[in-house]
């Protein structure tokens, strides 16, 4: 595997009573949050709650409007960008990619940050590259074009891409979305598996909050531009943090497989609460 | 590692992994290092067969360029043999040898390969970092502000060559600054800048509509010119303009090749990448705009070739990127394969402006890419 840091010396990316927003719209107001070195961070949040929008002010790409996100106690907007590309990589959550690029030429961009005006391209390049690309199992697909991909095989090289930027904190915003269950388990065993190899912090937003739970080490649980609930998976998904965030009554249970809190959705019709008698059924008469 | 598992999985990793299921003892570093080595040198090798295609693709459009390039002066109302071409370039031929081919044909044809090469790299670097197919400075107005305002320099204002050279410059790049301040919405967006683009090439063929309308007819047959391009009446001062502007461009745009692979895949993962998108893009975009702003003021806008040079390039070696050199070459062969045409297609002494035959060439592209880009999905 490649070298990469250890949790005891992983810099430390926290978020300073941050507020951030796009043009005149204010999406996160004073946010304080610790990313925890060498651990799984997952940030769950119902839609529009400010999850990518945080992701982005921790890379860098968003500018606070206040407050400051700081790299290894470094202010990181005073720091150069191509600094900040080798520690923080962010997969957003729909790149983009020329047409007939190749898997190859798409995962080798992911060594910009670590090239220079001098420091072309060098074996290394190319050993880091096939490193990602084995660890994402997408190292048959060197010579294929992109476009011609399945979406699974798409999301596994976009993940090498960010593997081969080879940072020490890796940020991704929904890496599971589009792909059926089958992928999304691959993809989140992949980043695990990272982590516990190479001790490379991971901070992504997911939506399934079964998965959240089972894969974070550590889980953010967002509504409306704060953060509602953040700790151990255990402690943070509870029944009444869910309906806080989400609006939704649950029944949280322990997963079977791995014992992390598994939220059952109730929901109108089913569960105790509503009968077929309920008046909610008549006035919906689309339900078959 | 998921791809060491399996064994077999690589066909360069056969001696490695077909002990079967690496044993938890001894076997998985193993296993991976092989994995890792074979990788690096397929890695490697894809990237030596591309370069050697591309390096077969870019000999094979200077050969054309060298043929069409004899032709061109070879050719015409007094045609040479190629031993008296060849004398004649080497400065042994008779006077009017030396004044059609070095005075009249030489010009024509290096003014023609060096507007091709500034058009096509003005398309591609639009195209690239706009990451639209459309995205061209003659489909977007750039060319054509440079037209109208060269019309109005020579109609109103009673410019001479030079002074209408210049103000065909201004206005491509007065056109280019009024869609990007029109685009910008806390940054610029490829498909709006299009489409602000294409309103504004409308706006300036209706301004050039009103002032060849309101022209004497000796004044508009001069004008006419500029509105469709012509590499006829090259003189050495305006190539060594366009010439001197290629040098100093290109090599910047070399040098910004990386930031553009990175700003291809988006402004938030450019950024990730620790390139400065907004920036970037705005450098390019000013490149790209002097490079087509010269051209034009040399010639007219020669429409399409900017248009069509990139996506050919791309066609044909196949990568991802900015292909400068094939497309550089791909620019130069349609313009003066367009020039040669423009001399000789008609009857008799008859010559057109060859911008009649780029817009000839590259309309058809144009439908094409309409009709087929719905189809995948990947048009403006």
């Amino acid at each position: 595997m490649t070298p990469s840091a250890t949790p005891e010396n992983a810099p430390e990316l926290r978020a300073e009573g941050v507020s951030l927003g796009y043009d005149q719209s204010r999406i996160i107001e004073n946010l304080d949050l610790e990313v925890i070195p060498g651990a799984i961070t997952v940030i769950v949040g119902a839609n529009a709650s400010g999850k990518s929008t945080l992701l982005k002010g921790l890379a860098r790409l968003l500018k606070p409007d206040a407050g400051q996100v700081t790299l290894g106690g470094r202010n990181i907007a005073a720091l150069s960008g191509k600094k900040v590309a080798t520690v923080v990589g962010l997969l957003p959550q729909q790149p983009v990619a020329p047409d007939g690029i190749t898997v190859a030429d798409l995962v080798g961009r992911g060594r910009y940050p670590h090239q220079g005006w001098f420091r072309q391209w060098s074996s290394t390049d190319d050993e880091i590259v096939a490193t990602a690309m084995a660890a994402t199992n997408t190292d048959q697909l060197v010579t294929r074009r992109l476009e011609d991909l399945s979406g699974g095989q798409r999301q596994r090289v976009w993940i090498a891409m960010a593997l081969a930027q080879d940072p020490e904190i890796l940020l991704l915003d929904e890496p599971t979305t589009f792909l059926d269950v089958t992928h999304q388990i691959e993809v989140l065993d992949l980043l695990l598996e990272r982590n516990r190899e190479c001790g490379t912090t991971v901070v992504m937003v997911l939506h399934d909050l079964n998965l959240a739970a089972r894969y974070a080490d550590h889980l953010v649980v967002m509504r409306a531009g704060r953060i509602v609930a953040n700790g151990a998976p255990a402690e943070t998904l509870t029944a009444e943090i869910v309906r806080e965030a989400f609006d939704l009554e649950a029944l949280i249970t322990p997963d079977p497989v791995c014992g992390s809190p598994l939220v059952v959705p109730i929901g109108r019709f089913h569960g105790r609460a509503p009968t077929p008698q309920s008046p909610v059924i008549r006035h919906n008469p689309v339900i078959i | 590692m998921r791809g060491t598992v399996q064994p077999g999985a690589h066909p360069g990793t056969m001696s490695g992994s077909t002990r079967g299921p690496a044993t938890v003892a001894d076997g998985p570093a193993r296993v991976a290092a092989s994995v890792l080595k074979a990788d690096a040198a397929l890695l490697a090798h894809a990237r030596a067969q591309r370069s050697r295609r591309e390096r077969r693709i870019v000999l094979g459009l200077l050969g054309a360029l060298v043929i069409v390039g004899a032709f061109s002066l070879a050719v015409g109302a007094y045609s040479l043999s190629v031993p008296d071409l060849l004398r004649t370039l080497a400065g042994q031929g008779t006077q009017s040898e030396n004044f059609i081919v070095l005075s009249l044909r030489l010009p024509r044809l290096t003014l023609a390969v060096l507007v091709g090469v500034a058009f096509a790299i003005s398309g591609a670097v639009f195209q690239t970092v706009l990451r639209n197919p459309l995205a061209s400075p003659d489909i977007i107005g750039v060319t054509g502000g440079a037209s109208a305002a060269a019309v109005f320099g020579m109609l109103v204002l009673g410019f001479g060559a030079v002074a209408t050279s210049l103000a065909a410059f201004a206005g491509a790049v007065i056109v280019a600054c009024v869609i990007y301040l029109l685009a910008w919405r806390g940054g610029v967006v490829g498909y709006r800048f299009v489409l602000i683009g294409v309103g504004v090439a409308f706006m300036v063929q209706g301004l050039l509509g009103y002032l060849l309308s309101r022209a004497a007819r000796n004044d508009a047959q001069g004008a006419l010119l500029w509105l469709v391009g012509s590499v006829s009446g090259a003189r050495w001062q305006d190539i060594s303009v366009v010439a001197v502007v290629l040098l100093v461009l290109l090599p910047i745009i070399r040098l910004l090749s990386g930031r553009l692979r990175a700003l291809q895949l988006g402004d938030d993962l450019a950024r990730s990448l620790g390139v400065d998108a907004e920036r970037t893009r705005l450098v390019l975009l000013v490149i790209a705009v002097a490079l087509a702003a010269t051209a034009t003021a040399a010639v007219g806008p020669l429409a399409f070739v900017a248009f069509v040079a990139a996506p050919i390039a791309r066609r044909a070696v196949g990568s991802g990127g900015l292909d400068l050199i094939p497309t550089a070459l791909i620019g130069a062969l349609i313009t003066t394969v367009a020039d040669f045409a423009a001399q000789h297609v008609l009857p008799g002494q008859l010559e057109l402006p060859a911008g009649i035959i780029t817009g000839a060439i590259g309309a058809p592209y144009l439908l094409w890419l309409l009709a087929t880009s719905n189809k995948t999905g990947k048009g403006a």
